[in-house]
């Protein structure tokens, strides 16, 4: 298990290194000016604008800017932003608390709410329940998330007025009024967030749930005299959590990803929202840092995701 | 010793069917997708949606960029305004008395101008936009799935049928490819070339080029896994031993007698492909990222009325209610084939 580990985490190293080569290749080899909002300034003369270049490294060819950051990233140094001036490693701390929030809190409600559905879908298959529920989950995995996000927005923001539009990040919590003014804000966020993980978990759950339940030692379970839901509490859903479990895992790193539309449109200054306004700003050094965290999270979960199965199925042999 | 009646009915019925046309594959998969009745829908609903896109902008023929300052940001209707008919029904009396004055006649044309779903900030018609945004959201589904199909098709069948170092290190690449972060990495490659590429292909059909490329080539790798894992079930089957036998060319019993046996899955993953193509696109247009705004993609229509959420809400909601219909019906589509083309399914 450990040797296994060890050996998932070497191999993970020469993909986490050609990610950030591609990375780096792309916005390095890319046409267009990092210093463009430099250059759009008239006050700053030729000279300055060589030696920023100089100051940057950007005078280099792409590699040996890869080396260096490569070097500095080592040392724990992502780098400074261009346009804000500090250095990246701060912007990205200011803006997880928000994200993982967010994130976070409509991860944990979908799956709290798509594992008994799930149960209860595929345990009684054809019903009306399991009808509407596969129905709904259907449509929530087709929704694309602006479009709940919209329509969540003009219902109970605009028209019952239930919840503010506009996420407020300078919204200090210190007593309860602001406690509940955060809870109030985070909810449409969150809600966009949970239609969409809890639509695509209920089907995984679901399709786990019955690919167990016609199995033998279900079977013999029932035929010792067990009672229906102890047989499938204590014996089916724990086998069928387990791919579950894993898909769980692999999707945190997505959501990360999948949450830079709902961050712009509710206006919540998380990690997303920083990637495309870094995008737009041409901040060179605050997107690579944010894709290679991006691609690093990415990997990282595959490899949780690989060892939760083999601590969780005893029968994986490695 | 005369055959009684109902024996004979019976043989003609047997003998009936046995002249009956042979079932094919296709012809069940037909049968199997009719009975699918959510995919049907879906099927019915594309097909709506594609015709009226292609045939629409030919048969509405109000433009999409025309402005009209007299009716800004009204609400979708299905008549004209009840105080503009009786101008309307007076135009050509109306423009008579006011004589040869063009703004006064732009006037009155503008008043009789209806807009079936509404019109944008600057009087624009909704319909015909939407019309044309159809246009380019489909086709850079269709367009980015053939790209993202044909690369994951080559890939999977290379490396499932070479096995040995070949496949390890196109599986290598292929993992490589999903671990890569998609969305940011689209965002920040159509962000960066569009410049270079608009300049020289023009600025919508240069984007077309680059956000079908770039959504194609970050979407192939399902498509790869599928292909590869049933290539390497297909090419022990004894049908590949004996094209061998016959000596086949190699590139000929990948693709002439083992892809045409692993078609099903792949028109799945195709026809799924096509909804995350429109998902992606419209993704890239709402974050400001993607075509130019005087090109109502469906994304770019979404952002665009996004701003005016509160005062005239249909014209985000419409754009965005039609991907989401596509996408449903995409989906749906997928859902039905994969029960009709797998040949085991006896529905």
């Amino acid at each position: 298990m450990t040797q296994y580990i060890i050996r998932r985490f070497l191999v993970s190293i020469p993909t986490l290194f050609l990610i950030s080569v591609i990375i780096f290749a792309v916005l390095a080899l890319a046409p267009g000016d990092p210093l463009a909002q430099f250059a759009l300034n008239p006050a700053i003369p030729n000279s300055t604008r060589v030696r920023i270049r100089e100051q940057f490294g950007l005078d280099k060819p792409w590699y040996v800017r890869y080396y260096k950051w490569v070097g500095s990233l080592s040392q724990g140094d992502w780098g400074f932003s261009f346009s804000s001036k500090s250095p990246v490693i701060d912007l990205v701390y200011q803006r997880i608390p928000q994200t993982l929030q967010v994130v976070g809190l409509a991860y944990l409600i979908a799956i709290l709410i798509a594992i008994p559905i799930g149960i209860i879908s595929a345990v009684k298959q054809y019903s009306p329940f399991d009808q509407v529920a596969t129905f709904l989950a259907f449509i929530g995995s087709s929704l694309p998330s602006f479009f709940t996000g919209l329509t969540l927005m003009l219902i109970f923001a605009i028209r019952f007025q239930w919840f503010p539009i506009v996420y407020s990040s300078t919204l200090e919590i210190v007593n309860w009024d602001t406690f509940v003014q955060q809870v109030r804000q985070m909810v449409l966020p969150v809600s966009v967030l949970v239609v969409q993980q809890t639509a695509s978990l209920t089907r995984f759950m679901r399709a786990s749930m019955l690919d167990n339940l016609p199995l033998d030692y279900v079977r013999t379970a029932r035929a010792k005299g067990l009672a229906d839901w102890t047989v499938v509490i204590k014996h089916v859903v724990v086998n069928s959590i387990i791919p579950v479990v894993t898909l769980i895992a692999l999707g945190i790193p997505g959501i990360f990803a999948g949450a830079i539309i709902t961050e712009n449109l509710f206006r919540v200054n998380g990690l997303g929202q920083l990637l495309v306004t870094s995008i737009q700003n041409s901040d060179t050094p605050v997107v690579m840092a944010l894709a290679f965290i991006f691609s690093i999270l990415v990997v990282i979960f595959n490899l949780i995701a690989d060892v939760l199965y083999g601590i969780l199925d005893p029968r994986v042999k490695y | 010793m005369a055959v009684s009646q109902p024996v004979n009915e019976a043989v003609k019925q047997i003998a009936d069917t046995l002249q009956k046309q042979p079932r094919t594959l296709w012809g069940d998969a037909w049968r199997r997708f009719r009975k699918h009745k959510m995919a049907m829908f879906g099927a019915v609903t594309l097909i709506f949606l594609v015709t009226t896109s292609i045939v629409g902008p030919l048969l509405w023929t109000v433009h999409r960029d025309a402005l009209d300052f007299v009716n800004v940001m009204s609400s979708p209707y299905f008549s004209y305004p009840a105080e503009n008919e009786p101008y309307c029904a007076e135009q050509a009396k109306l423009k008579a008395e006011m004589g040869e004055d063009p703004m006064a006649n732009t006037m009155v044309d503008s008043m009789c101008i209806y807009h079936p779903l509404g019109s944008d900030e600057l009087g624009r018609d909704m319909l015909a936009r939407v019309l044309y945004g159809g246009r380019v959201s489909l086709s850079v589904g269709v367009s980015a799935m053939l790209i993202a199909v044909t690369i994951g098709s080559l890939v999977g069948a290379i490396s499932g049928y070479m096995g040995g170092m070949i496949d390890e290190v196109l599986s290598f690449f292929t993992n490589l490819f999903l671990s890569l972060p998609t969305l940011p990495l689209l965002l920040l490659t159509v962000y960066l070339f569009r410049d270079s590429v608009t300049a020289v292909l023009g600025v919508e059909f240069g984007m077309f080029i680059i956000v079908v490329t770039m959504v194609g080539v970050l979407a192939w790798m399902q498509t790869a896994r599928i292909v590869r894992s049933s290539f390497i079930s297909l090419k022990q089957k004894e049908f590949v031993e004996a094209a061998v036998c016959i000596g086949v060319k190699q590139s000929n019993i990948m693709f002439r007698h083992i892809l045409p046996n692993a078609i099903s899955p792949i028109i799945v993953a195709a026809t799924l492909e096509i909804g995350g193509a429109i998902i992606s696109e419209s993704t890239l247009s709402f974050l400001g990222i993607g075509f130019p705004p005087d090109t109502p993609t469906w994304g770019r229509l979404v952002t665009d009325g996004s701003q005016y959420l509160q005062t005239a809400p249909h014209l985000s909601l419409i754009p965005a209610g039609l991907i989401f219909l596509t996408v449903l019906s995409i989906n749906f589509m997928g859902d039905g084939l994969r029960d009709a083309l797998d040949p085991r399914s006896r529905l």
